[in-house]
């Protein structure tokens, strides 16, 4: 540790360099948040009074005025559960686009923001409150025990997000941090926090997996360990997946065996969400015992569902065999196979589930690293993460891109520029070109996803690089410059290379994406992958066809006169194959039918050339021909 | 700066993975943004870029094919870019059976042996380009590295392919 710094004349340290004041890490989760402190390479989670490291991720808005945040704020969900916000994570960066996605499945009144781009609001106890706000209630809560705990001033923190998690949720983070009065020392990935515990804890070298199974995303990373450098090879997951599947499938057939014994219940969100709570609970005690039961009572009447650990796996058993596909296709990313793997984390609540520590055993080969409480690693982590950032340890962490980053090209095609697992920081450039002569603008579309086509990715960001001077199709260069720094946020720039014309984009999108599509992206893109490239290949042969129709009405509105009336009507009558070809969307068709006409345009092709030849020739003496034709 | 020089490695088209490792971490270690977070801005500026450069470097050098890419670049053979369409009428042949050879493979099974026949052939096409860039043989390198590249990408089909039938037979 430092006692003193020493700093150049003229250069004043940070505000929050100072001495007194720590810096601790921070997992906040959807369900629980836990914060935790290392010292001199030990961390240790931070606990209130009764010994508990988590605090729920729930702040309470009481009719009676103030703010309560965890165990405080959940006793208020029965008497005043309008003023109670759980799971706000789910709403981080989220606009209104994705007001479908998340309606329904959480108890508030939403809002919109003000514009079609603005993070959507809740409206709770008669205010609009944002998700950046409610959740810096929960740091705010996190800060004031770390200073209880340590009696010192905390003002800087390492705050962990999803590997997933995109540009929008993350830049919200960053912001609730700072309503909390936190200078954010950096974004983690969670699974790279967890690495990072086990890591340092054992000394650990070669290549590990950290399997992390959350209430309600999935994460799967490899990482390579080497005297004190952790290198992410390549990461995964799913956004939508975990053990809030678990307690649904259970909830659902509790539901379904009252229906069978001619209970005719009302169901509504109320009965739902008790129904949930009971499932959770019998889920757990599946992790201790084979069979279980519970007591569900609904209008007076109730009822008893017995639930054996083997029928309860067999229903959870395609979520689980998802996670291990995902696990399977990140492997494969990094070019390492099972048997590589030296040892495998495990993270998250649901990890405590024996079916997912089986398979996840199964498929490594493996019995799992658990020593380390699944619920405190992420945060242990990041404690750790945060001393080696002011100048405690000498760690080195080297993180990827989770999701490729590209633009759309014509016809809606993707051109991926920063490909996933790439190493952060990173700056990547391509040039692209116009497509019509005389073309002044382009209109630029920041994409991220896995997927071929652009309507199946999510768009980023869109604007559009004016003031391009008018040349011939093909003659621009603009050259598009991707920048990922280390906390995983984008910034966008273009630039027209012959001219110097320039323009710079923040990407800072502020509505992220649905459930379904953050599900789904990058499992999708090898699902998908054929019948994309086939999309591809077509869309391809389209744009080249229309370019060449192009360059033929051009070269006819100039030199028609060298063709006559026959040659003319043949060309035309090619011409219109091809379009019909473009039309029918037959890729076959439309490569023939531009051979074709390639070839029926040869002879005007020719006649065009030597009319250029004579041009440049008249008006020369023979001399001069015949002085240039030695030289 | 080329990629090379950049890692304090001499330019060559064999490159052990250790030790290109090594140079890496060794670099990152200096310039990684997590060492400049209480540094004045335009240090922490500079500390970006350049470890922003050495990730373009470690990533185009790590990998064998691209990492010959780039070497043939060096030594002023011009390919053409990435997913042009083929041009050599030989290479387009191989491309067509094998594409209907994968169309055709029903069990994961069939799917692998074509993998690693891609694979075997990569390696073997690999081995051999030592051989070229002594004897300075551009036309060869280029048509060599075309069919690497597109067998590169024959092989990730392959594997997109077999994760289908998988997910389809589940």
């Amino acid at each position: 540790m430092t006692l003193m710094e020493i700093h150049e004349p003229g250069e004043t340290p940070l505000p929050h360099a100072g001495e007194g004041s720590l810096a601790v890490g921070i997992d906040l989760g959807t369900t629980n948040s836990v914060v935790a402190i290392a010292r001199e390479g030990k961390p240790a989670a931070l606990h209130d009074e009764t010994g508990k490291a988590m605090v729920p991720s729930i702040v309470a808005y009481p009719s009676s005025g103030g703010v309560l945040i965890g165990d405080e704020a959940r006793l208020l969900l029965t008497h005043e559960p309008k003023n109670v916000v759980a799971s706000v994570k789910r709403l981080m960066g989220r606009g209104a686009a994705d007001l479908h996605a998340v309606a329904g499945v959480l108890p508030y009144e939403i809002e919109p923001g003000s514009g079609e781009t603005d993070m959507v609001k809740l409206r709770i106890a008669g205010k609009a409150r944002s998700p950046v706000e409610i959740s810096a209630e929960i740091l705010k809560a996190l800060r004031k025990r770390a200073e209880e705990a340590l009696d010192k001033p905390v003002e800087r923190a390492v705050i962990t997000v999803p590997a997933y998690f995109d540009d929008a949720a993350r830049t919200a983070t960053r912001d609730a941090a700072r309503v909390a009065g936190l200078e954010v020392l950096r974004l983690v990935n969670e699974p790279t926090a967890a690495a990072l515990a086990y890591g340092l804890d054992k000394g650990s070298e070669g290549l590990y997996a950290v399997y992390d199974l959350g209430g309600g995303t999935f994460d799967f990373s490899l990482l390579r360990l080497e005297k004190g450098v952790f290198q992410v090879l390549a990461t995964g997951g799913d956004t939508a997946l975990g053990g809030d599947d678990f307690d649904r499938t259970i909830a659902e057939r509790m539901l379904a065996e009252r229906k069978n014994d001619g209970l005719d219940d009302q169901v509504d969100e109320a009965v739902v969400k008790a129904a949930l709570a009971l499932a959770r609970h019998m889920k757990e005690q599946l992790s201790d015992r084979d069979q279980t039961s519970g007591r569900f009572e609904l209008g007076g009447v109730p009822s008893f569902h017995a639930l054996t650990r083997a029928e309860f796996e067999a229903m959870i058993a395609s979520y689980i065999k998802r996670t291990v596909d995902i696990a399977r296709h990140v492997l494969g990313d990094a070019g390492m196979t099972a048997a590589e793997v030296q040892g495998v984390v495990l993270v998250g609540g649901s990890t405590r589930v024996p079916l997912v520590r089986a398979e996840v055993a199964k498929m490594l080969g493996k019995p799992p690293l658990t020593d380390i409480d699944p619920d405190e690693v992420v945060a242990l982590g990041a404690a750790l993460q945060a001393e080696a950032l002011t100048g405690g340890g000498d760690t080195l962490l080297l993180d990827v891109t989770p999701l490729s980053l590209g633009l759309e090209t014509m016809g809606g095609i993707v051109e991926k520029v920063v490909p996933r697992n790439t190493p952060i920081p990173v700056l990547l450039a391509q040039d692209f070109t116009t497509y019509q002569d005389g073309q002044t603008a382009m209109a630029i579309q920041v994409v991220q996803g896995e997927r071929e086509m652009v309507a199946d990715c999510r768009s980023l960001a869109r604007f559009e690089l004016l003031g391009i001077p008018p040349m011939t199709a093909g003659a621009a260069r603009i050259r598009v410059s991707f920048a990922v720094d280390a906390d995983g946020l984008l910034t966008v720039s273009a630039e027209e290379r012959t001219t110097g014309v320039q323009q710079r984009i923040e990407v800072k999108p502020s509505y992220g994406l649905s459930h379904d599509d953050m599900a789904d992206m990058l499992y999708d893109s090898l699902e998908n992958a054929e019948a994309d490239m086939t999309a591809r290949l077509l869309t391809e042969a389209k744009v080249e066809a229309r370019r060449n129709l192009l360059a033929l009405d051009a070269a006819l509105a100039k030199d028609g006169a060298l063709l006559n009336a026959g040659e003319r009507a043949e060309l035309d009558r090619g011409r219109a194959r091809l379009e019909a070809a473009i039309a029918d969307q037959d890729r076959d068709e439309i490569n023939a039918a531009a051979e074709a006409l390639e070839t029926l345009s040869k002879p005007f092709a020719e006649r065009r050339m030597d009319r250029g030849i004579r041009e440049a020739l008249s008006g020369k003496s023979v001399n001069e021909l015949e002085s240039r034709v030695g030289e | 700066m080329d990629h090379f020089a950049r890692l304090g490695l001499p330019a060559a088209l064999d490159l052990e993975p250790a030790s290109l490792d090594r140079a890496y971490f060794a670099l990152q270690r200096q310039w990684h943004p997590d060492r400049f977070v209480a540094k004045p801005a335009a240090e922490r500026a500079k500390a970006s870029a350049e470890a922003a450069a050495l990730n373009d470097a470690y990533r185009t050098l790590k990998d064998p094919l691209s990492r010959a890419v780039y070497f043939a670049e060096l030594k002023g053979v011009e390919l053409p870019g990435d997913g042009k369409t083929i041009d050599d009428p030989e290479l387009l042949m191989e491309a067509m059976d094998a594409r209907e050879e994968l169309h055709d493979a029903a069990s994961p099974e069939a799917i692998d042996a074509l993998a690693a026949k891609a694979r075997t052939d990569m390696n073997a096409s690999l081995e051999g380009l030592g051989g070229l860039f002594l004897a300075g043989d551009k036309p060869a390198i280029r048509k060599a590295l075309l069919r690497l590249r597109y067998l590169d990408k024959f092989a990730e089909e392959a594997r997109a392919r077999r994760m289908n039938i998988e997910r389809s037979n589940a």
